[in-house]
């Protein structure tokens, strides 16, 4: 319940916090909406020598569309992008994502930068970044550079960035039209991490499908990709018999772990189940619905 | 009858008002004072080191690193609690012992092994994770049928070397028998009521202030029953009783998981012994919900016999009780497994016989501590699903065949096969008014629409008879103390009044229903009327608040202590209007002489006379005391329908509607009463769907923080629907029989039954409560149904 | 070691000096003497320990008090003014929304900063708002009654200026 000690550093650019991060390495860990991290170190299953109080740089938390993306500053707040009229009318699928993270109160301080880095493939933002082939922009003492989501995560709890890197912007490329996402989580209740949960995007031309991206959370060791469900849909119509081939190649492609959310089949078969209502519901929203 | 009985007026709020709680202000406020926001000068802090083992022996203790932090002034082991006096070991309420801190083995995950004593939190927190322990771990118990092979002792403390504690009968066994054999139809059904933990918001703490000049020591504490508490640490402890001072302040909640006395507690006394100092402990969400007294554990087999007219006749039971490590259960003492004989229900059966053993684990002591009147959830569960599946078994409607088989309202008091003498019921009132709420036809038809299309509703009733009240002096005690309940009331000279009680309200309303039965006797406006408890002290002893015993027995105590005020109020105003008491007549707050309603007296200008102008002879002053010996306990009872819809992908159960038509009696307060119902309700839910304590096979507990034990928010919890028939207690001077836990134990089988009425015509007749979704998900591919 | 910081709370400014791992409930609860913001679980679940931080409603417990430097905080000691309870109180109050009362500064302090950006909400989106704030005692019910009370109160005073 108590942390144990560190020594604290409230920076107010970014550049103070690589210079930081450069100094004291894999000691220090960087604290933005806190809500992961000071949980972890109430338990003191996180012990850092080091905190690096982020949230007092400025210009990291906006939400603007830009050069055919939507750029999110890595310090947005999950409440803001909750409320973001923006996201809630052209990116349906990062709007369901968002209200579901956590609570109402978690989703004040945490931030979408934060939900990434964690690398914890039982928090949402992944899959659904995963699915919208989203990318990652990093700054850290040689300059800044781009990482395509493909490649961002690496491990449980391991993410791709070096010691010395922090998030600074998530970009999304704006979806052509006909195109439409959506996210099915399911959870014990409210607050909960998922027992599985999907991302679907996809676009289609007429009621074929031309591209789609599946992203699933909390059923493998690292968000995931459910490619051989992508590829059950792409090039398809649209049916019963492709929605349910890509559930039951979801299923079968996913690898969860048994835990008191549930076994292993019953996770591989919700997975089935949710992949199948985030395709319908991602094709009614293409089709204008 | 459902209309709520009002005889006073809005400015006097006797029984009856919506009164708005007077305790309220300061809540709101956050002027509360709970037992975290105590603090002395110069107190310490204690933290508690625990086992990371189910059973482990304990080889060493190095304590050096730990005193070696700053800040850091004492830690304690079960050896320092030994040398001072064989404190290593307390008394349990239910006369088993308790280890309070160990000297040779742990018992439990997260047993308490050593405190540290700090100047802060911090510190003390830094202390714990230096202690070191060195462990060599046992092979542990968890599943009682193992332990009954006696192969790993839990106890090799006890004499006799056997985890089997004690085996407890009720019924007759021989009619039960003989009923069994000439059935028509017989049906059996095992079923397994999981471990669950009440967390109520608030934790379990104490700061304890030892004053070593006064030899005196006040303890702040999380408790329910501060003055049974007072006497066990009296006697554990060998302080003189008058030298102890237990403080009940405002508890965030407790629902029977403050009546047992933790270790901690212990410790917390002996650090403020040793130190000289005061000592706070607060305990951590997750030690609370890994270490504290847990409930429910029962492995039930039971068998239900009926005639050829589909009429119950017959009821056998046989479970098994897993108390963990120590029986710690707060039971009445000649009940170990509590009012479970109760199990009979509302039924109106011929004989019954129930047996229960109970069972050492390793796993923490317990285990009756969730809002379930001793044992009456698990009974209530058990019979309600016995009947549900007779019903569904003989093709008859759920409720047609409750209502055939209930007790006739003329049967009453009802002497049940188990021997209880139920006051009061009219089960046929309650049943009729809930599907009158739900529309229960309505419902069946669309359950029939849907189940043609393939999709799962459901809809289950539960009809509960609760028993509360404990409990009469020839019956009841708990540790030799009889459960009488007691109440005090004086009246100041400007006719206001202040009330102390033996109980201990959590969150239930005292401070507004004891004053609104005072108002309700004697007229006094309620708002005028101080009420206090919680110190013992000032307080007269009682028992304490749980197993919803406020109202039969210190209500009644209120009501009765009131009327010997109004004995010598008449004689007051008898002087007063020179007239004499038989020609006095009693108004809401005032005697006039009959005939002549202006020549009055009201209670205020008795009250004043009391002190200056009573009648030669008599004592001066205005006041009684009354402790309270129920004749019996009282029965409230309900039905309850729920209706659920299940998603045939997910397994999903979602509550669509939940009508709960309660019956407590005569009412205090409505508003009151309608919150201890929506709360049970939700305590319901809780176990139904969502709670369970999950062990594995070592012992250890993998469920022991919020993430995992789930309490459901609002928005996992539905509109609940609630609706009331007034049947009074016979017995009890106000009628009143108590309402605080019917909707906990009311509440599980409507739910269970509902499920398994959607699914029984895939061939399910039982499903094990917390119903998760991937209990339903298998059942719903076992027999063949998808999305 | 010390750490200064400076920081206002219910419109007070407090200067002290704490450790860096010290949370924001201790700060209030101890140091500030504030004990109106309770503790409930550890894990970041339960909502007793919520306060009001720069207008967002957020679990004091998982915040460090360094990271209140410089920012404004409003716990349920500040939400009655000049002794006048707030509407959201008295909806508390009129509709039996508490009963031990361990939860409701939590549950107050969530619906006000809710009630600030949704003025007007459904019975749905109530739940949804309080869906961190865990209770044991009231089953919910009277808590959205009151919230409703308080936004219908609050809306006719708006109405009225």
């Amino acid at each position: 319940m108590i942390p144990g000690k560190f020594e604290y550093f409230a920076p107010q650019t970014l550049d103070e916090a690589v210079n930081l991060l450069s100094e004291h390495g894999y000691g220090a860990k960087i604290l933005a909406g806190g809500q992961s991290l000071i949980p972890a170190m109430r338990f003191r299953l996180a012990v850092p020598e080091i905190v690096i109080d982020i949230n007092r740089i400025g210009g990291l938390s906006a939400i603007t569309e830009s050069d055919g993306h939507l750029v999110i500053g890595a310090l947005t707040r999950e409440a803001d992008v909750d409320e973001s009229n923006l996201v809630r009318q052209k990116y349906p699928l990062l709007a369901d994502t968002a209200r579901v993270i956590a609570d109402p109160l978690v989703r004040n301080l945490a931030t979408v930068g934060g939900n990434l880095a964690h690398a914890d493939p039982a928090n949402d933002h992944p899959a659904t970044m995963l699915a919208y082939g989203a990318e990652v922009v990093a700054v850290g003492p040689n300059g800044e550079r781009t990482i395509s989501i493909d490649d961002f995560f690496v491990d449980l709890f391991e993410n791709s960035l070096a010691d010395d890197e922090i998030l600074r912007e998530i970009r999304i490329p704006t979806p052509p039209a006909d195109s439409g996402g959506a996210y099915v989580k399911m959870e014990r209740k409210v607050g909960d991490f998922a027992t599985a949960a999907v991302a679907v995007q996809l676009t289609v031309d007429g009621d074929t499908c031309t591209s789609a991206r599946i992203g699933l959370t909390n059923v493998a060791p690292t968000p995931m990709r459910a490619m051989n469900a992508e590829a059950a849909l792409i090039g398809q119509v649209l049916g019963d018999d492709a929605i349910r081939a890509a559930g039951v190649a979801a299923a079968a492609e996913c690898d969860p772990s048994p835990d008191l959310r549930g076994s292993v089949e019953y996770k591989r078969d919700l997975v089935r189940i949710i992949t199948m209502r985030a395709i319908r519901q991602a094709l009614q929203r293409a089709k204008g619905g | 009858m459902t209309e709520v009985r009002v005889t006073t007026p809005p400015e006097i709020s006797g029984m009856g008002h919506r009164m708005k709680r007077k305790e309220d202000p300061r809540f709101l406020q956050g002027a509360g004072n709970y037992v975290d926001d105590v603090k002395l000068p110069g107190m310490l802090y204690l933290d508690i080191v625990r086992s990371p083992y189910a059973h482990a022996k304990i080889l060493n203790i190095d304590t050096s690193q730990a005193l070696a932090v700053p800040g850091v002034v004492a830690v304690i082991t079960g050896k320092d609690l030994e040398a001072a006096g064989n404190l290593h070991w307390m008394p349990t309420l239910m006369s088993d012992t308790q280890m309070v801190l160990p000297t040779e083995k742990v018992v439990y995950y997260a047993q308490e092994v050593a405190a540290v004593v700090a100047t802060d939190r911090y510190a003390a927190a830094d202390g714990v994770e230096l202690v070191e322990v060195a462990y060599e771990p046992l092979p542990a118990v968890v599943d009682p049928h193992e332990a009954l092979k006696d192969e790993v002792i839990v106890r090799d403390d006890k004499e006799k070397k056997t985890n089997h504690i004690w085996h407890w009968e009720a019924g007759d066994q021989q009619a039960t028998d003989q009923v069994f054999a000439e059935a028509a139809h017989v049906i059996k059904q095992s079923m397994y009521i999981p471990r669950i933990h009440v967390s109520s918001i608030e934790t379990c703490g104490m700061v304890a202030h030892w004053d070593k000049i006064k030899e005196h020591l006040t303890v702040y504490m999380t408790s329910q029953a501060p003055h049974a508490h007072r006497t066990v640490f009296a006697l554990v402890s060998g302080l003189p009783e008058q030298k102890i001072r237990v403080i009940s302040p405002d508890i965030g909640g407790g629902f029977g998981g403050k009546v047992p006395v933790y270790p901690g507690y212990v410790c917390t006394i002996v650090a403020s012994l040793v130190t000289g100092k005061p000592v706070k402990w607060m305990e951590d969400r997750s030690e609370n919900l890994q270490a504290d007294s847990f409930a429910r554990d029962y492995h039930i087999e039971a068998e239900m016999a009926a005639d050829a007219d589909g009429k119950i006749t017959g009821l056998r039971v046989k479970t098994v009780a897993d108390h963990g490590a120590a029986d710690a259960a707060a039971n009445p003492s000649k009940f170990p497994a509590g009012l479970y004989s109760v199990v009979t229900g509302s039924y109106d059966l011929q004989a019954a016989h129930v047996a229960v053993d109970g069972v050492y684990t390793n796993k923490p002591p317990g285990g009756i501590a969730y809002r379930c009147s001793f044992r009456v959830t698990e009974a209530v569960h058990l019979i309600e699903r016995m009947a549900d599946i007779m019903a569904h078994d003989l093709g008859e409607d759920p409720a047609d065949f409750r209502m055939k088989n209930f007790i006739k309202p003329e049967q009453f008091p009802y002497q049940s096969p188990t021997g209880w003498t139920y006051d009061s019921g009219n089960y046929h009132g309650a049943l009729e008014l809930a599907m009158e709420m739900v529309d229960y036809e309505g419902l069946r038809r669309e359950q029939a629409e849907k189940r043609a299309r393939g999709e799962l509703m459901g809809i289950g009733i539960s009809s509960f008879t609760e028993i509360v009240g404990a409990g009469p002096s020839h019956t009841f005690d708990i540790l030799g103390l009889k459960m009488f309940d007691s109440c005090e009331i004086r009246i100041h000279p400007t006719g206001k009044a202040i009330a102390r009680f033996g109980t201990k309200s959590q969150g239930q309303g005292h401070e507004t229903t004891y004053a609104q039965i005072i108002a309700e006797e004697l007229g006094i406006p309620a708002g005028d009327i101080q009420i206090e408890e919680g110190d013992t002290d000032t307080a007269p002893y009682g028992l304490g608040t749980y197993a919803s015993r406020s109202t039969p027995v210190a209500g009644a105590a209120t009501a009765i202590a009131s009327r010997k005020i109004l004995d010598k109020a008449k004689k007051i105003a008898a002087h007063l209007l020179e007239a004499s008491e038989e020609d006095l007549v009693w108004d809401v707050n005032k005697f006039h002489v009959k005939g002549s309603p202006d020549q009055f007296k009201t209670i205020q200008d008795i009250a004043f006379a009391a002190y200056t102008n009573h009648p030669p002879g008599m004592e001066a002053g205005l006041e009684a005391v009354n402790y309270y010996d129920p004749p019996n306990l009282t029965f409230p009872f309900g039905s309850y329908i729920c209706v659920v819809d299940i998603d045939k992908g997910t397994g999903e159960v979602h509550v669509r509607r939940f009508v709960a038509v309660d019956d407590c009696g005569n009412i205090i307060n409505p508003l009151i009463v309608e919150g201890q119902i929506h709360g049970g309700l939700t305590m319901g839910l809780a176990p139904a769907l969502y709670e369970e304590i999950v062990y594995d096979e070592n012992g250890q507990n993998l469920s022991g923080t919020f993430m995992d034990y789930l309490l459901p928010t609002a928005v996992e919890t539905p509109k609940w629907e609630v609706g009331k028939t007034i049947t009074p207690s016979p017995h009890h001077p106000l009628g009143a029989k108590g309402i605080g836990e019917s909707a906990t134990v009311g509440a599980p089988p409507a739910i269970a039954n509902a499920v398994v009425d959607a699914l029984w015509h895939l061939g399910v007749r039982h499903v094990d409560i917390p119903i998760t979704p991937e209990k339903v998900w298998k059942l719903l591919r076992e027999h063949g149904v998808d999305e | 070691m010390a750490y200064p910081i400076t920081l206002t709370v219910n419109g007070e400014t407090h200067s002290v000096e704490v450790e860096p791992r010290l949370l924001l409930v201790h700060l209030i609860r101890e140091q500030l003497n504030l004990t109106g913001t309770h503790i409930g679980c550890d894990t970041t679940s339960c909502g007793a320990c919520t306060v009001i931080m720069d207008g967002r409603a957020v679990k004091s417990c998982t915040i460090f008090a360094v990271q209140a430097n410089g920012r404004s905080v409003e716990t349920i000691e500040g939400v009655a003014q000049n002794g006048q309870l707030h509407p959201i109180q008295e909806g508390f109050w009129e509709k039996h929304g508490l009963q031990c009362g361990y939860c409701t500064p939590g549950m107050i302090m969530t619906t006000k900063a809710f009630l600030a950006k949704n003025p007007d909400p459904t019975e749905e989106e109530i739940r949804w708002a309080i869906s961190g704030n865990l209770c044991r005692c009231t089953g919910y019910v009277k808590i959205v009654e009151a919230i409703q009370y308080a936004a219908d109160k609050m809306g006719a005073e708006e109405a009225t200026v």
